[in-house]
């Protein structure tokens, strides 16, 4: 116990964190691009093809995996708000500040892929489906974050401000997506079912699994990141910095 | 009794450090004037002081409460009767009744204005409004900001009369002004040129 | 020091003051109280022009309609709902009471609720006759408004609280708040349309009902929150 809380004050260091981050990142990014490769050679060539969609089905394995840590991220940022809010740990502002563009592309990036896996499965770009529908709506969740940090000038407040509003969405974001499910079986037209849903066959599953554990160490590298790159801006004079980066 | 101490108070606003160092100590009795000239960050340190501002103010402030404090904006409500403001004032937590609501218009010379509202006065009748409220006030420690703008002489001369009654009766007062030496030797200077940061 | 002896305000009755603080100056501007049922009005207007006068188009279409209306409205008057208080540093002085903020904040929210959304729910059954919608879903149309405006309210407070210190801060307070408006649009559009097929609209009231429920617990902690942080930018 005793050693957690140290380990958690140091990571409320910069200095120390930027340190700590910098060896995290060395060993995961090779790690995420090998994943990454793996998961997508598999997925794309030796996985067999679907016996109804053919080939187009394999965009789920950029498409699965952006959307489940989009979703995963939006509970990331807002345990970070919280713990800003609680223990005013300013990197934990930094981290929420850093994960909310990171999940806004991921949102966009399985809203892109959704279209154009919707093309050849249901005729058209964009069909109101429940699922692509609470995609969207997090979407502009995390727009909504993203744009309220950039509108107030000062930027303690600002992370204290979009804290508040990830919590209130994350305790939204349940009964949105309750709520779209409802909407959708209310009004689901029959000729519209959604496909690889029930069983999927185990060649199939094992390269998607791969790829989302690599999609969630890509969002980990990438918060990681942007949270160096934010500190190296907000610290751009200190001197601990000027040491590690070996600039004087 | 120190009704507010702060010890080692350092202000920044945005990026920029404004103050730092400052350490201050109000026991009853005793008035202070913050001194500065514009943008040294005396409404900063009020702010700071009365605990509306935390983030960006370093150091410990501790406070006696409740405290009254007057900003510039002063809280009145332009569709509302001077009456009505004052009894609804959001920050005063103590029930005055009528009648000790227009004795304090009264004291304010804005007998006769009690009912109509606050929008169609002058901006001195409008300082003159919000000021009745440190006569309706049980707060001990006094923060005030620009108290005498928009005031005329006999709106100051009462200010300063007020002031000296409150410190009298156990009260502390903490105000900012650019004309100096407002109370003689009753008061006390706070320079916050000692304190920026250049 | 005049008043040391005199008697302090409950909670209640601090909660009671803010209500009528706020509620005295919205009334004395008639253009606040008027603004969202007249913009109700003219948007209503605008569909059958949009879409054709067709009666019976116009009557399935009506519900959504007609809560699609209501929550923009509600947005509309949202963006307002603390920029007084803010101008003439009415927060400040809230957030130095003695009693919560949460709780002075939401007198004035119940305040603006009762002067916007209320009006608009009791008011609503006009615009619906208009649009044709059936007179079975007229009580649930009210009633749906009424708890769902309720909603609309509280979540307006939250995004006008984050954004009152901002300047231009209207758009982005309707990309903070359409999101979570979801919800409360889905369940009132699903009553109505339920009571005009002759269905059971109970099971959408009731979401809706705790869903108001549960946000009057929890919203006015984040209204006060944000205030304090807007107060501190």
């Amino acid at each position: 116990m005793q050693r957690m809380w140290t380990f958690i004050h140091k990571l409320g260091s910069p200095p120390w964190f930027f340190a700590f981050s910098g060896t995290l990142v060395r060993w995961l990014l090779p790690v995420t691009v090998l994943l990454l490769a793996l998961g997508a050679c598999w997925g794309l060539l030796v996985a067999p093809p679907d016996f109804r969609q053919g080939n187009s089905y394999r965009i789920i394995y950029i498409h699965v995996p952006a959307a489940v840590v989009a979703l995963a991220g939006y509970y990331v940022m807002a345990i970070a708000g919280a713990i800003s809010l609680i223990w005013r740990i300013k990197m934990a502002d930094v981290a929420m500040r850093a994960a909310a563009p990171v999940g806004a592309v991921l949102t966009g990036i399985a809203l892109v892929t959704g279209a154009i896996w919707g093309k050849p499965t249901w005729g058209a770009w964009w069909v109101w489906d429940a699922r692509i529908t609470s995609m969207l709506i997090l979407f502009f969740l995390y727009l909504g974050v993203v744009a309220l940090f950039e509108a107030y000038e000062n930027k303690a407040a600002a992370a204290k401000a979009c804290a508040v509003l990830t919590l209130v969405g994350t305790v939204n974001i349940p009964i949105i997506y309750k709520s779209v499910d409802w909407w959708y079986s209310l009004h689901q037209p029959a000729s519209l079912k959604f496909t690889g849903e029930s069983a999927i066959d185990a060649s199939m599953l094992y390269p998607l699994l791969v790829m989302i554990a690599a999609f969630y160490l890509l969002f980990a590298v990438s918060v990681l990141l942007y949270m160096r790159a934010e500190l190296v801006w907000q610290h751009r004079n200190a001197s601990w910095l000027r040491q590690r980066l070996g600039t004087s | 009794m120190a009704l507010l101490a702060a010890a080692e108070v350092a202000i920044e606003r945005g990026e920029r450090r404004l103050l730092h160092g400052v350490n201050l100590s109000v026991d009853s009795g005793q008035v202070w004037q913050v001194l500065g000239a514009n943008g040294v960050g005396k409404s900063s340190l009020l702010r700071a002081l009365a605990g509306l501002a935390r983030l960006g103010v370093e150091g410990s402030i501790s406070r006696f409460e409740p405290l009254l404090y007057l900003a510039h904006a002063p809280a009145i409500k332009g569709a509302l009767s001077p009456f009505e403001n004052l009894r609804c004032h959001p920050a005063c937590d103590i029930i005055s009744t009528r009648a000790q609501i227009e004795l304090a218009l009264q004291a304010v010379q804005l007998r006769g204005f009690e009912d109509q509202p606050v929008g169609s006065l002058s901006a001195g009748q409008q300082r003159r409004v919000a000021l009745a409220r440190l006569l309706l006030s049980d707060a001990r420690l006094w923060l005030l900001d620009e108290p005498f703008t928009a005031l005329d002489r006999s709106g100051c001369e009462w200010l300063e009369e007020c002031v000296r009654r409150h410190v009298g009766a156990g009260g502390a007062v903490i105000f900012t002004s650019h004309q100096p030496s407002r109370f003689g030797e009753l008061q006390q200077d706070l320079d916050l040129a000692h304190y920026a940061v250049s | 020091m005049l008043s040391a002896d005199r008697p302090h305000l409950s909670l209640l009755a601090a909660f009671g003051r803010q209500f009528r603080r706020h509620g005295q100056a919205l009334m004395a501007s008639l253009a606040e109280v008027a603004n969202p049922l007249l913009f109700f009005f003219m948007v209503v207007t605008l569909f059958p022009l949009g879409l054709g006068p067709d009666p019976t188009q116009l009557a399935a279409m009506a519900p959504g309609v007609l809560w699609v209306v209501a929550l923009l409205a509600s947005l509309m008057v949202s963006a307002r709902m603390f920029a007084s208080d803010f101008e003439d540093g009415s927060l400040e002085q809230m957030a130095l009471a003695a009693h919560p903020l949460a709780v002075l904040a939401l007198g004035e929210v119940v305040a603006h609720w009762l002067a916007t959304g209320f009006l608009l729910a009791l008011v609503s059954p006009l615009f619906a006759l208009m649009l044709g919608l059936p007179s079975q879903g007229l009580g649930v149309l009210v009633v749906s408004l009424l708890l769902g405006t309720l909603c609309l309210t509280l979540i307006g407070a939250v995004g006008s609280a984050l954004t009152v210190s901002i300047r231009r801060g209207g758009l982005l307070l309707s990309l903070l708040i359409i999101p979570l408006n979801v919800p409360v649009l889905i369940f009132g559009t699903a009553a109505v349309t339920e009571a005009v097929r002759g269905g059971d609209p109970s099971t959408w009231l009731a979401l809706m009902g705790a869903l108001a429920a549960g946000m009057l617990a929890l919203v006015p902690l984040a209204v006060g929150a944000a205030l304090r942080i807007s107060l501190d930018s």
